[in-house]
């Protein structure tokens, strides 16, 4: 079997991924690119003996190097010399479409044009002469409508045909008149002569077209200085006579190339319109209107989300009870048995605490993937940014920050949809500020135990605040740090409104679904063994149960374990934020997932399983410590080191365990001071 | 030859349609929106200017959508 590999390019909402979806099928593999936060997905498709692997490469509107995608992309089409690339062109905006088309002419590949949403160009009032448009750009161009399944059978021939003949010599090159070939030219020779290496790999011509734009990644290549000052006088030359830079007038005359193409192959029998789009953005846009509608859609994906997936979720969790239960029944009543512990504590609450997320995951994914398949990401994007952008981040940043007050696992998933790298960055840092459901828990356990009834309210809601406002201020401070650099400026396009299909919201939910357990559920189950492991041994001396009810057993067994001896160790580094080793102890089981801190607490203090024990638990808190400690743990668990589950994720969508370390010890850090601060300023007022 | 005036692309009224005379941002913006097809002398027409909502203009068949910051930097002409 012969074995082909294809590059799929196209501008954003040009249809790609529907081209892809519809090539491909459920046989797609969703990984990075090697040490960048953009994804790399790939999809097998078998035809006429051939074994075609097709990579989906990230929507660009060109090949600069002004954005990762575009760089990604171009170094893919460079360094794995793909049999084929495919530019999938949306059919009914043909002229800015073909743009990229030029670039990749002008890089020589073997090159098919798709054009997609054929079906609406053609609604469009769009006529082509798809022999003579196919001639002139010198590819074969294939009609296709993705979301209907049309063009499949035609693409992948001419995909076989141009594998097997190769690429064909280019005829005509893209002129770029008289004064810019002659600059051109005199680079090209430069090149040929002296800098084999980029003649050799990208061509002297491409080289010198990017030289002459200022690409910054090919610039920084050059080894000769000469060449450097060579393309700078160029370029200033250009420019004193042109006005422009030489990169504005090479895309001018590239549209002009395409314009010149269209006219004579593209026939418009009505004006082009984009009436029912206008329409809906008339009412989703609106000044008035935009953002409480955007909000109620926003509460709609969060009820869907977390309100829904509830049922799930406890049909999930019933299930690894019973599984539990069902294994420790194997042994007999009242024997201790490590094999039992490691499969019921260890193995099945571990697997139980990856899978539980995982309805959460499927419900907020099926949202997201209506929302950006029928265009309204876009708009929601915008009616967001004039109020992100005030903080530093992208519009679109407010939709995983949002979901983080349900999970932060998904949330951070979530930000895969920002393509900003430094956005998505500060984004998946702060994420954890956000007051989790697990978090809810610690908060209903603390504020009743502490304040009075009339003070749950607003005590519950001061430290949703608190958060809120801590992640205003890291985001300003990262983007003044780590993150530095502008906020890239406002400028995108608006899909015309299109019904989701079902293929593609549902193989969209199925692969997070997956990439989830795959990646993250592992080191979640992994980080979940280990911590079992630290609060069951070392194990006391049996001697020393003896005569000590269940509940008291417990206690002294946590006290032993590797968990009680570090809460005890760190009690001196928290007695100035007002915890004692208790709360330590808690405090450190709890980083396998928050809700743990309260059961821990539970079993420091002996009340037994925390269902019941609740009240007593409250009881005892109340005992031992004061309000303001009460409110300092509060305040510790929202911003301390956030849970196994979500240091996993952020590994995960970070590619690096240096971001994960970051969040996790950042975090903790930023937690001690400020309930250190708090702590001993409350404690110097009530002095 | 008679001068044309150039004004800022924000003080445009909704559907109106204006020429582009030039873009006032970095080397690499620049070749961003001219790869989006904002190029001099192309043709745009402005879909809503809502003060404060969005600026949205048509450029060769397409709607883009400008934050406040981009349509001050955009000059045009009619």
């Amino acid at each position: 079997m012969k074995k082909i590999t294809v590059a799929l390019a196209g501008n954003p909402n040009s249809g790609k991924t529907t081209i892809f979806n519809l090539l491909t099928g459920a046989r797609q593999h969703v990984g990075n690119y090697p040490g960048v936060t953009v994804e790399k997905k790939e999809g097998l498709c078998k035809y006429a003996g051939h074994e075609i692997t097709f990579v989906d490469l990230p929507g660009t509107y060109s090949l600069t190097a002004y954005t990762i995608e575009e760089i990604v992309t171009r170094n893919f089409i460079i360094e794995e010399q793909p049999d084929v690339v495919v530019d999938v062109v949306d059919a009914s905006n043909i002229e800015r479409n073909l743009y990229l088309a030029t670039q990749l002419i002008e890089m020589d590949v073997p090159l098919i044009l798709a054009f997609n949403m054929s079906d609406v160009a053609e609604h469009k009032g769009l006529l082509f002469d798809i022999e003579q448009l196919s001639r002139l750009l010198e590819a074969p161009i294939v009609p296709m409508i993705g979301n209907k399944g049309k063009g499949k059978k035609e693409l992948l021939e001419a995909i076989v045909e141009i594998a097997q003949k190769g690429r064909g010599r280019r005829i005509h090159n893209i002129r770029y008149g008289e004064e810019i070939e002659h600059e051109l030219a005199k680079i090209e020779a430069m090149i040929t002569d002296k800098e084999h290496h980029l003649a050799e790999k990208y061509g002297s011509r491409w080289s010198a077209i990017k030289l002459l734009e200022q690409d910054d990644d090919i610039t920084k290549k050059v080894r000769s200085r000469e060449l450097i000052d060579a393309v700078k006088a160029g370029t200033e030359h250009l420019k004193s006579i042109f006005d422009d830079g030489p990169e504005v007038v090479m895309a001018d005359r590239r549209y002009g190339f395409i314009s010149g193409a269209c006219q004579e192959t593209i026939r418009t029998t009505v004006e082009l319109r984009h009436s029912y789009s206008d329409m809906i953005d008339a009412v989703v846009t609106n000044r008035m209107l935009g953002l409480p509608i955007f909000l109620i859609l926003m509460y709609l994906v969060f009820l869907l989300t977390f309100k829904i997936g509830k049922y799930p979720m406890g049909w999930l969790e019933m299930f690894f009870e019973w599984a539990g239960r069902a294994i420790a029944g194997l042994w007999p009543v009242g024997s201790e048995s490590w094999l039992s512990s490691l499969l019921v504590d260890g193995i099945i609450g571990g697997v139980g605490g990856v899978i539980v997320f995982l309805p959460n995951i499927l419900l907020l994914f099926l949202a997201i993937a209506m929302l950006e398949d029928s265009g309204y990401m876009a708009r929601a994007a915008f009616i967001m940014d004039c109020i992100m952008h005030k903080i530093g981040l992208h519009g679109k940043s407010f939709i995983p920050m949002l979901i983080g007050f349900g999970c932060s696992v998904p949330a951070i998933m979530a930000t895969r949809i920002l393509e900003n790298r430094r956005s998505r960055l500060t984004t998946i840092m702060v994420i954890p500020l956000m007051s989790c459901g697990a978090r809810l828990t610690i908060y209903a356990l603390v504020i009743p135990a502490f304040f009075p009834e009339n003070w749950h309210g607003p005590m519950m809601w001061l430290i949703y605040f608190i958060g809120i406002v801590l992640a205003i201020i890291l985001i300003k401070v990262l983007r003044l740090t780590f993150f530095k650099g502008d906020t890239v400026p406002f400028v995108m396009e608006l899909p015309p409104y299109r019904m989701p299909t079902l293929k593609s919201v549902s193989l969209h939910m199925w692969h997070r679904g997956w990439m989830y357990l795959k990646k993250a559920g592992t080191i979640i189950l992994a980080i979940s063994i280990l911590l079992w492991l630290a609060s069951s041994y070392p194990k006391p001396h049996a001697e020393s149960l003896a005569d000590l009810s269940d509940e008291q057993a417990q206690q002294v067994r946590l006290e032993h374990s590797v968990i009680g001896t570090l809460g005890q160790a760190i009690e001196p580094a928290i007695k100035p934020l007002g915890f004692d080793w208790k709360i330590g102890t808690a405090l450190i089981g709890a980083t396998a997932a928050k809700e743990v801190f309260v059961s821990q607490l539970a079993i420091v203090y002996a009340v037994g399983s925390a269902d019941e024990g609740t009240a007593t638990l409250r009881q005892r808190l109340r005992a031992n410590y004061t309000p303001l400690t009460g409110f300092c743990i509060m305040l510790f668990c929202l911003i301390y080191a956030p849970c196994v589950a979500t240091i996993a994720m952020t590994k995960q969508e970070t590619n690096s365990w240096g971001w994960a370390m970051f969040q996790f010890f950042g975090l903790t850090a930023l937690a001690y001071i400020i309930t250190l601060l708090v702590y001993q300023i409350g404690m110097a007022i009530a002095g | 030859m008679e001068q044309k005036k150039v004004i800022h692309l924000s003080t445009i009224k909704s559907g109106q349609k204006v020429k582009l005379a030039g873009v006032e941002a970095g080397r690499g913006l620049n070749s961003r929106l001219a790869a989006m097809g904002l190029l001099p002398n192309v043709e745009i027409t402005v879909v809503s200017n809502g003060h404060p909502g969005p600026f949205v203009v048509s450029v060769k068949g397409s709607r883009m959508m400008l934050g406040r910051g981009m349509a001050d930097k955009i000059f045009v002409s009619n």
